[in-house]
């Protein structure tokens, strides 16, 4: 805070976005640059992987790896990719790992700032609506190969029940049902939920059916790394209700993801979807 | 000066008081405000909060420059690296500014900006007046009209280290309290916000909703005649003999830090009550 008196624009009604307040006021904080057009940059920065969400009765949970990438090597294995975006709402990234923090924390302020100002909380479909707009203002940055995919998660009021929102590069919003996930584990992580996942599932449950997910992109994709035992690293896991949202503690995720661990080795590629038809 | 000094304390005066009281874990805010959706007390970040008495509108905008102030801050920085202080500073140069300024009307303000710490040793309170005074209060202030009144009560009833409860009790006494009679302000018409060390989020900022109030409240009054423990007298009780120590109430808080106008600090704004009206300085 300045020394001088504060600047008129600051005084100005108008704006209750935070990050239309920053593009006029000092855009150079804005989480992207002028890099030179038609380079591909994707092969200079860190990528951050997996992330699965899926809803239950009363809430909604969010799961992300911890591994991020660059190239074939290993850049971090403790990073954190999945955010508390306010009491209500999470969202996870997958993409260039740097740029995506620096996303998560406008969006954050963006949600805070018009709490402030306005004295009211969004909607879950108004911030949703909000991080599509970051997200489409990193479309020159996508072009470049510094993409940033979130998954946006978030307890509905009215509605009484979690959301699911996924994303594409360019900014579109796609509310998704039951369960969804994003980053390149994500493919086989959605084939695993989409054996495992029932609606009716309890918090527990569905944490433990998360972590499988979570398993099962780390064991098919190098990209997204698995429990690791060694370090005590594990899946970050953030469960959002009426109450409003947690983050679990190590030690509970851990008990979920050892006892996922025990159940891999005797069943290497996991637990077995009934079928329905068969004999 | 002396005009926009007069101007800006009628307008002032004719609100009604805000008081801030620091108690054992925190800092707490009341005013009467019948407006359940035009706040006097808010937050501007995740250990500092605002409270104004004055012109809505002008006070107003200086809370969304501080809000502002304090996300880009907590953006471009850290959020550790959000100070109370650093609003408090703001907040005065650009009072101090417009109130010395020929070209503009000055603001018929009066706020709080309070921050909270890890204990209550270093929690801070920013009294600042309408021409960018800056006072650093200890325990209790008042602001608004019958800020010498209210403030007068706090400083015989105010102790160090109360709950909660008894902190809002003695904070509601003291805004139905006038020289004449003390009377019973309802919850419904009331504000109340505290910054709250003990919240486990990290935006310590929490309005207290008036069932809360009731409550609280309730307790005082039903029963005050068999409580012991309450600090506060119920608000029947006659008013207490202090207008021998209420001129000099004001001054006699320690100013620590003095910015702004170049002009001398004047006379406490409830003085110059029976004057006549005085217009704005027009330019």
């Amino acid at each position: 805070m300045s020394e001088s008196r504060i600047p008129a624009a600051y005084m100005t009604p108008g704006t209750s976005s935070f990050a239309d307040f920053l593009t006029a006021q000092s855009p150079e904080l804005l989480p992207r640059h002028n890099a030179a057009a038609g380079n591909n940059l994707g092969d200079i920065a860190p990528h951050g992987t997996t992330i699965v969400a899926a809803t239950f009765p009363g809430g909604v949970i969010i799961a992300g790896d911890r591994r991020a990438t660059q190239g074939n090597l290993i850049a971090e294995r403790d990073m954190r990719k999945v955010f508390p975006s306010d009491e209500y709402s999470a969202v996870g990234i997958a993409g260039s790992a740097g740029l995506a923090v620096e996303l998560v924390k406008l969006f954050q302020t963006e949600l805070e700032h018009y709490e402030k100002i306005e004295g009211t909380t969004l909607s879950i479909e108004g911030k949703a609506s909000r991080l599509s707009a970051l997200v489409r203002g990193n479309l020159p940055m996508a072009m470049q190969g510094l993409v940033v995919v979130p998954l946006f998660v978030g307890f509905d009021p009215d509605a009484g029940a979690g959301k699911i929102y996924g994303y594409d590069p360019t900014g579109g919003r796609y509310e998704q049902t039951g369960y969804s996930g994003v980053g390149s584990g994500s493919l086989f992580a959605k084939g695993a939920l989409k054996k495992l996942y029932r609606p009716d599932l309890d918090e527990d449950t569905l944490v433990a059916v998360l972590i499988q997910a979570l398993y099962d992109a780390a064991d098919d994709d190098s990209a997204t790394g698995g429990p690791d035992l060694s370090r005590r690293l594990f899946p970050l896991v953030h469960v959002i209700t009426a109450d409003g949202g947690r983050t679990l503690p190590d030690t509970e995720v851990a008990a979920v993801a050892q006892s996922v661990i025990a159940g891999r080795l005797q069943r290497p590629d996991g637990p077995i979807a009934e079928i329905e038809g068969g004999q | 000066m002396r005009d926009r000094a007069d101007f800006a304390r009628k307008g002032i005066s004719r609100g009604r008081a805000l008081v801030s009281l620091q108690y054992a874990d925190g800092i707490v805010f009341a005013s009467e405000n019948p407006s359940a959706a035009l706040h006097k007390v808010s937050e501007i970040y995740d250990r500092i909060a605002f409270a104004a008495v004055g012109r809505y509108n002008e006070f107003e905008n200086l809370r969304i420059a501080g809000v502002r102030l304090a996300d880009m801050r907590g953006y471009a920085y850290d959020r550790r690296d959000v100070t109370g202080r650093g609003l408090a500073n703001a907040y005065a140069q650009t009072l101090g500014t417009i109130f010395s300024s020929g070209g503009e009307k000055p603001y018929e303000v009066e706020l709080f900006v309070g921050e909270i710490g890890d204990t209550a040793e270093s929690d801070q309170l920013y009294r600042l007046t309408y021409d960018g005074q800056v006072v650093d209060e200890h325990g209790f202030a008042a602001i608004g009209g019958a800020a010498e009144s209210v403030g007068g009560y706090l400083k015989e009833r105010y102790t160090e280290g109360a709950s909660l409860e008894e902190a809002i009790k003695l904070a509601v006494a003291a805004l139905g309290h006038t020289d004449t009679d003390d009377r019973e302000i309802a919850a419904k018409d009331l504000e109340v916000a505290v910054l709250d060390r003990t919240r486990t989020q990290p935006r310590k900022f929490r309005r207290i909703r008036p069932a809360t109030l009731v409550e609280i409240l309730g307790s005082a009054t039903v029963g005050a005649a068999a409580q012991t423990d309450s600090s506060e007298p119920p608000a029947a009780e006659p008013a207490p003999e202090e207008p021998a120590e209420k001129p000099a109430e004001k001054p006699a808080e320690k100013p620590t830090e003095e910015k702004g106008a170049d002009d001398v600090p004047l006379a406490p704004p409830a003085d110059d009550d029976g004057e006549p009206p005085i217009a704005p300085p027009l330019d």
